[in-house]
């Protein structure tokens, strides 16, 4: 089974988990901008981490046979630093246009300051004149009211729902996310937060459609291989095949494929995995002989897989 | 025609209305701007517009590149890396307004638009200006960006000082480039990167993995003492294509101790002798 992890932050990740990330199946990966864990204090910071999104990391990621697309955008967080916010927001818009940047994102709200609503609100406006789609934040506190606060803000901007991905939904939030015509991203955290065995019921009860989960996996406790591991806890459950792979590939892909910048061509029709030519270089390799023309073996039990 | 002209050109024979009323627009666009906001939202935009086919030129059309900036070789431009450069030449200010310009794209740059601002090396107006942007790319550790600058382009050859052009040579061995599209290769030889090669084929032996044959290449010219040595060592012990490259390099050396090391391989000094024949670079047998 072939999946796709719409949101995980590489550049935090080693070369070890591509390579497991890739042995597990997964084709694709979309890489939001975000914060570091500690906040930038110059734009000039801001611009290296943007820059690393669209060169080093769409290299490192093609090393392995998997295509890294990226998510643009200021932010929630560090949005309530206005000094820094307006020169982002300046540097924001020659992103956006490069290749592979599939939306505008991850924005939305964090503490729901007035910064981060007129900041949220900015780029929801660049969104829709760039003719792009949108990823969004949800709050990790006053969870459902900020989730709800996002969609109205979005459409109120001239946001069309089936163009907006609402990410790290939990139970409380899935229902009004479909019903007004988003798609619903799910956050797997591993001990924390929207588990794979939740995960597991709330596909059992809402069905495949407009559902998708992600690892979210950065700097923190987190786990890369998320989304190829909830699937097959939910092959064991019982959930029929055709759900899963909507769930864990198909409906990622039919979201963001609207870009314009992401398509099942990109990895299906391929340029074989080729490490010395397709973006090339071996300095992650470091001296390993390059695979040429052969995908890493797919679909390893994923015990074997398990952290070292 | 100039450079910037012949482009122009090229992508209107090959693209549809809409696209080229696109470029023309953005052209139009980076010529009457007075800041660089134009610039870089129709640098991000090309493939989007205008798409990434390659150029695919006539050997007519080649021969004009020729004719317009010597050395200039588009033979593998894209249509977007050809509309990117076009862009740039567009631009309208001072040298230190171009460099300024070419550093902020390249700070803000993804990976296929870095191959192409390298590629634009050669037709860059203040070519002196550049070198330190060309090293740069030298450095890179995204060996399309690298080959950017080492392959098929004038520029290196042209402007790189001895230090930085023995860095690039050494480097596209380092990280396994053929050293075949590298231009003026053999015109920029000098001796201390024969003895940088030397011993980094020393290197490569220590760790029991394989020199490329290309590296004598470089070698030959100024092969002499302990590096006759290594030639030595190699024609007898490499594979084909290493004893070959060796016999090139021995045959190339000016130094006696080489004739000798040919004498006792009389079939690869006489292959030597023709391969070097083909490469036009005469020179009689010691």
């Amino acid at each position: 089974m072939k999946f796709i992890d719409p949101h995980i932050h590489m550049h935090a990740r080693t070369t070890d988990d591509y390579e497991r990330m890739a042995a597990a199946g997964i084709v694709a990966v979309i890489e939001p901008a975000f914060w570091l864990g500690q906040p930038r204090t110059s734009v000039g910071s801001y611009i290296d981490y943007l820059s690393s999104l669209v060169g080093w990391e769409r290299f490192r990621a093609a090393q392995f046979g998997i295509r890294h697309y990226c998510t643009i955008g200021l932010n929630s967080k560090e949005a309530n630093n206005e000094a820094l916010a307006e020169q982002v927001m300046e540097i924001l818009p020659r992103y956006l246009v490069k290749e592979g940047v599939v939306a505008v994102g991850e924005i939305g709200y964090d503490d729901q300051t007035p910064a981060e609503d007129r900041y949220y609100r900015a780029q929801l406006a660049l969104a829709v004149q760039l003719d792009m789609l949108v990823m969004v934040h949800t709050p990790h506190r006053d969870k459902k009211a900020g989730t709800i606060r996002s969609m109205e803000v979005a459409v109120e901007m001239g946001m069309a729902p089936a163009r907006v991905i609402i990410d790290h939904n939990n139970e409380e939030t899935v229902q009004d996310v479909l019903d007004r015509g988003f798609w619903a991203g799910f956050t797997l955290y591993p001990n924390t937060k929207m588990g794979n065995e939740r995960m597991v019921e709330i596909v059992r009860r809402y069905g495949p459609e407009r559902i998708f989960v992600d690892s979210s996996a950065d700097w923190g406790v987190s786990d890369p291989l998320a989304v190829p591991r909830t699937a097959q806890l939910m092959l064991e459950r019982g959930i029929p095949v055709d759900h899963v792979e909507a769930v864990c590939y198909g409906n990622a892909l039919a979201a963001y494929a609207q870009s314009g910048q992401m398509q099942a061509a990109d990895w299906e029709n391929p340029i074989p995995v080729d490490q010395r030519t397709l973006f090339e270089g071996n300095s992650v390799l470091r001296g390993q002989v390059p695979q040429v023309g052969v995908a890493p073996a797919a679909g390893l039990p994923l015990g074997e897989l398990a952290f070292k | 025609m100039t450079p910037f002209s012949l482009i122009r050109h090229w992508l209107y024979e090959r693209l549809p209305a809409e696209a080229t009323a696109w470029f023309d627009g953005a052209l139009d666009g980076v010529i009457r701007s007075t800041s660089d906001g134009d610039l870089n939202l129709a640098f991000g935009l090309v493939p989007r517009k205008l798409g990434k086919a390659d150029l695919a030129l006539t050997a007519e059309e080649l021969r004009a590149a020729q004719g317009a900036r010597a050395g200039w070789d588009p033979e593998l431009w894209s249509v977007d890396q050809a509309a990117r450069i076009a862009l740039l030449l567009a631009t309208q200010g001072d040298a230190d307004a171009f460099v300024r310009r070419l550093d902020l794209l390249c700070a803000t740059a993804d990976v296929a638009e870095l191959v192409a601002l390298y590629r634009g090396l050669p037709l860059y107006p203040w070519p002196e200006r550049h070198r330190l942007r060309a090293a740069e790319g030298v450095r890179t550790n995204m060996k399309a960006v690298f080959e950017a600058v080492a392959h098929a382009n004038p520029y290196p050859a042209e402007q790189l000082s001895d230090g930085a052009w023995n860095q690039m040579v050494l480097k596209a061995l380092f990280v396994g480039s053929a050293l075949d599209p590298v231009v003026g290769l053999d015109g920029r030889a000098n001796p201390a990167l024969a003895q940088m090669l030397c011993d980094y084929a020393h290197e490569r032996w220590s760790a029991g993995r394989p020199v490329s044959p290309e590296l004598w290449r470089c070698v030959g010219p100024f092969a002499t003492g302990a590096m006759i040595d290594d030639l030595s060592h190699v024609i007898c012990t490499g594979g084909e294509a290493e004893r070959l490259a060796a016999a090139l390099a021995l045959w190339r050396s000016r130094d006696p101790a080489a004739a000798n090391v040919l004498q006792r391989h009389a079939s690869l000094a006489a292959a030597a002798a023709a391969s070097a024949v083909d490469r036009r670079a005469p020179r009689t047998l010691a």
